[in-house]
């Protein structure tokens, strides 16, 4: 799988997976998209970067340990559904804030950010798992 | 929506009063090990940080549920509906007697748990993730005691799956990845089982909130889907609780983790699938259970004594243990097969008794195997003389799992004999009785060779034989503190004795819980308000 | 359709119980997957099948238009697509560390946990 094209292209493809997948989680509140979907898709963008890099250069491009990435989504989820303690409404009722952004109106909401959980835990997990795998082949 | 103009009346889709923050005592266990799980997995590399905000959550989580419990003492059933949404619609977490009962007990057995591995696990297992494991074990235990939506409580039963599968594994060795296999392949199809039955329940009824269920079956009555649904959670939680016969994965798959993961499986798995069965056969199909109410009968009978007689023919500690837990099993479901509020309250009792000694006895069994060296009956020996401390606590606890008096383990099973009794069901009585005489051989006989008798097979009569390692507790590194093994058995004993000694309080809150189940009627107007 | 469909289910269970009568621990993991996909088809056809009617309710309106198709049992089947997902990741892991570590896949010679003619407990006291 090493090729020098492969290994040349696949950072680039990866990148742009990233965007994608970053894209497809923010149109999922009202369109076709969402954490999960956005979430394997930028797993596979990690998966393909293992592939062709190695996995040692794919866990150092991330930073963190993958279970420690999804760990803090699931965080952030749990930590979304919480911000209603603070209107009194039940768990999970969604909050909603509109802010000025350079002169744009950008809604901001604790779906979102739960969204954006889900996105992290799908990431990490997957993720995690994919490298474990991809580890295994290449010993 | 934020941003279009159009105006909604969502009172009719949501609560728009406020909710009391008492209310939030109901979903806080669920976040609390959510929110300690996810920061133990991000620290799990520090060893000792880790273990201390482990700890510190599972402490909260045990204050949380003392609340909630008193809470539910005080104001009867409390609900809080996800999103605000109006149930049926929202996922709904119901708490009652017997749900907050049963996690409250949970999170002491899981502190209890958390204490004891802080030195019996060992850095590699801490940075493999024990704490995180055990947090978000918790969510799923509590999750799936706490909810009030079917299939809500599917999902919480999977997260205490994947959680127990990586506790089960931890330590990598043959024997666990064996055990692991056999243990993750039929639970597996056990909530399958689950899921298949809900799914066809709501082709049935349409709905998923355990109220609405239980409404609507009891306005549709007995009906040829409902029976088969019925058997089908039945088998489902049958499997989860370990009746025989699907209680196979149990002894093959519980002696091969760590003593403290054992502990806490021990203590808790089996019993959130009798948690569950209470819910569904009691709670929400009970003309169904009163037809099934023979065949379960059988299934306790054979439970119990199957269990027992696997245990007699154990020579290693743990796996006579696990075949007690089995046994213990038998015996609540001879509640539920029964059905009367007694009945079911001794099911409730002895749960919260089972749960707690079984935790215990696995732990005090830890401490046996470190002082002496193995798990084996055959070379137990002389632990008397290495501490009587333990002796006396393993004492108490043996005859707790007997169901002698003056310990905890008795008054579940006069409320089970006699309710038998007052139905006639003889022989259901006879065959508690039975087990508890054979329980009594059983745990007696390895008090007598570990503890009583001077040492290992081999040993001439009244000698004694000095102990590898001379009999002293060596856990972890060398000279550190064993207090954090001791005050966790302590603590649990203690309840044991305490339940024993004072049984009046435990017999009221499960028997409020047992006819909460029997007659519904504030579970019904805590989730749907005073109308219905 | 929701007939057809019963027929399809059946046949989806049959075929994963076989499977998982099989001693070999690849079967069995295929056949948990293959019941797996034929419960969620269940909890799919058990919330009625109509086609072509998302339930997505127009910006002009408070409720949406006719009937639609449910949304509820997908999103029960997508919860449990993702579990059921999730606990086959992690069993085959567990499958291949199994094999690596026993070397074997045949459940009967699985005997590590479970020793043949293990002794009996002394006898008498």
């Amino acid at each position: 799988m090493r090729t020098v094209i492969f290994r040349t292209f696949a950072p680039f493809i990866t990148a742009l997976m990233v965007l994608f997948s970053i894209f497809v989680l923010l149109r999922g509140h009202n369109e076709p998209g969402g954490g999960f979907i956005g979430g394997l898709i930028a797993a596979s963008a990690l998966a393909i970067y293992g592939i062709s890099a190695g996995v040692g250069p794919a866990r150092r491009a991330l930073k963190a340990h993958p279970m420690s990435i999804a760990a803090f989504g699931l965080l952030l989820a749990a930590l979304s559904g919480l911000l209603s303690l603070f209107t009194r409404q039940a768990f999970m009722t969604s909050q909603w804030v509109t802010i000025d952004f350079l002169g744009v109106a950008v809604d901001l909401s604790t779906p979102m950010f739960f969204d954006i959980g889900v996105y992290l835990v799908v990431v990490g997990a997957i993720g995690s798992i994919a490298l474990a795998l991809e580890e295994r082949e290449s010993d | 929506m934020a941003g279009s103009s159009t105006t909604v009346d969502i009172a009719q889709a949501m609560f728009t009063e406020p909710v009391a923050f008492a209310d939030w005592l109901v979903i806080a266990p669920s976040i609390l090990t959510i929110i300690g799980g996810t920061l133990c997995l991000i620290t799990r590399k520090q060893t000792t940080l880790a273990p201390k905000l482990g700890l510190f959550f599972l402490g909260l989580l045990v204050l949380n549920n003392v609340m909630l419990l008193a809470e539910v003492l005080k104001r009867g059933v409390i609900t809080m509906v996800m999103g605000n949404w109006l149930p049926p619609f929202g996922i709904a977490f119901t708490v009652d007697a017997l749900g907050a009962t049963l996690a409250l007990v949970a999170a002491i057995v899981a502190f209890s748990a958390g204490l004891y591995a802080s030195i019996t696990i060992d850095s590699s297992g801490k940075r493999y993730g024990f704490y995180p494991f055990l947090l978000l074990m918790m969510t799923g235990a509590n999750g799936a005691f706490l909810t009030g939506d079917i299939f809500n409580m599917y999902v919480w039963f999977e997260v205490l799956l994947i959680s127990s599968y990586g506790l089960l594994v931890l330590g990598n060795d043959r024997a666990q990845l064996d055990g692991t296999v056999k243990y993750g392949i039929l639970n597996l199809i056990g909530t399958n089982l689950f899921l298949i039955a809900t799914g066809l329940l709501y082709g049935q009824l349409g709905t998923l909130n355990m109220a609405d269920i239980t409404m609507k079956v009891r306005e549709s009555g007995v009906s040829g889907p409902l029976m088969t649904i019925a058997v089908l959670y039945f088998l489902a939680f049958a499997m989860k609780a370990a009746a025989f016969p699907v209680n196979f994965w149990l002894p093959s798959s519980y002696h091969t983790p760590r003593i403290v993961v054992a502990a806490v499986f021990a203590g808790l798995l089996t019993k959130v699938g009798v948690y569950a069965l209470l819910r569904t056969l009691v709670m929400l199909m009970p003309a169904a259970r009163t037809e099934l109410a023979e065949i379960i009968a059988w299934v306790a009978a054979l439970t119990m004594l199957t269990g027992v007689i696997g245990a007699l023919a154990q020579s290693d500690l743990r796996r006579m243990l696990g075949y007690l837990v089995i046994s213990g099993i038998g015996s609540m479901l001879a509640g539920i097969a029964m059905g009367s509020v007694l009945a079911l309250s001794g099911t409730v009792f002895y749960a919260v008794h089972s749960i707690l000694v079984m935790t215990a006895l696995y732990m005090a069994a830890g401490l046996m195997a470190a002082m002496a060296g193995s798990y084996d009956l055959r070379r137990l020996g002389g632990l008397y003389g290495a501490s009587p401390v333990l002796a006396g606590v393993f004492l108490v606890l043996a005859l707790a799992v007997a169901g002698l008096p003056p310990f905890s383990g008795f008054w579940p099973k006069v409320m089970l004999v006699d309710a038998a009794l007052t139905l006639g069901w003889n022989w259901l009585a006879a065959s508690i009785l039975v087990t508890g005489f054979l329980t009594s051989l059983a745990v007696g006989r390895v008090w007598i060779y570990a503890f009583w008798r001077g040492g290992p097979e081999g040993t001439v009569d009244g000698g004694s034989v000095s102990l590898p390692g001379g009999g002293v507790l060596t856990l972890g590194a060398q000279g550190q503190s064993t207090a954090a093994v001791w005050v966790p058995i302590g603590i649990l004993t203690a309840l044991v004795i305490l339940f024993g000694l004072q049984p009046e309080w435990m017999m009221e809150v499960s028997s409020r819980g047992a006819s909460g189940l029997v007659d519904p009627v504030g579970y019904l107007r805590s989730v749907f308000g005073g109308g219905a | 359709m929701e007939a057809g469909f019963s027929v399809l289910i059946g046949l989806f269970f049959a075929v994963g119980v076989y499977l998982m009568l099989s001693r070999h621990i690849v079967h069995i993991l295929i056949g948990i997957t293959i019941l797996g996909n034929a419960v969620n088809m269940l909890i799919f056809t058990a919330g009625r099948l109509t086609r072509e009617v998302p339930p997505v309710i127009p910006p002009d309106l408070y409720v949406p238009a006719g009937a639609t198709a449910n949304p509820l049992p997908q999103a029960l089947v997508l919860t449990a697509i993702v579990i059921s997902f999730s606990f086959f990741a992690f069993l085959l892991v567990l499958a291949f560390r199994t094999y690596q570590e026993l070397g074997t896949d045949d459940v009967n010679e699985m005997r590590v946990a479970e020793p043949k003619g293990e002794a009996l407990p002394p006898q008498g006291y």
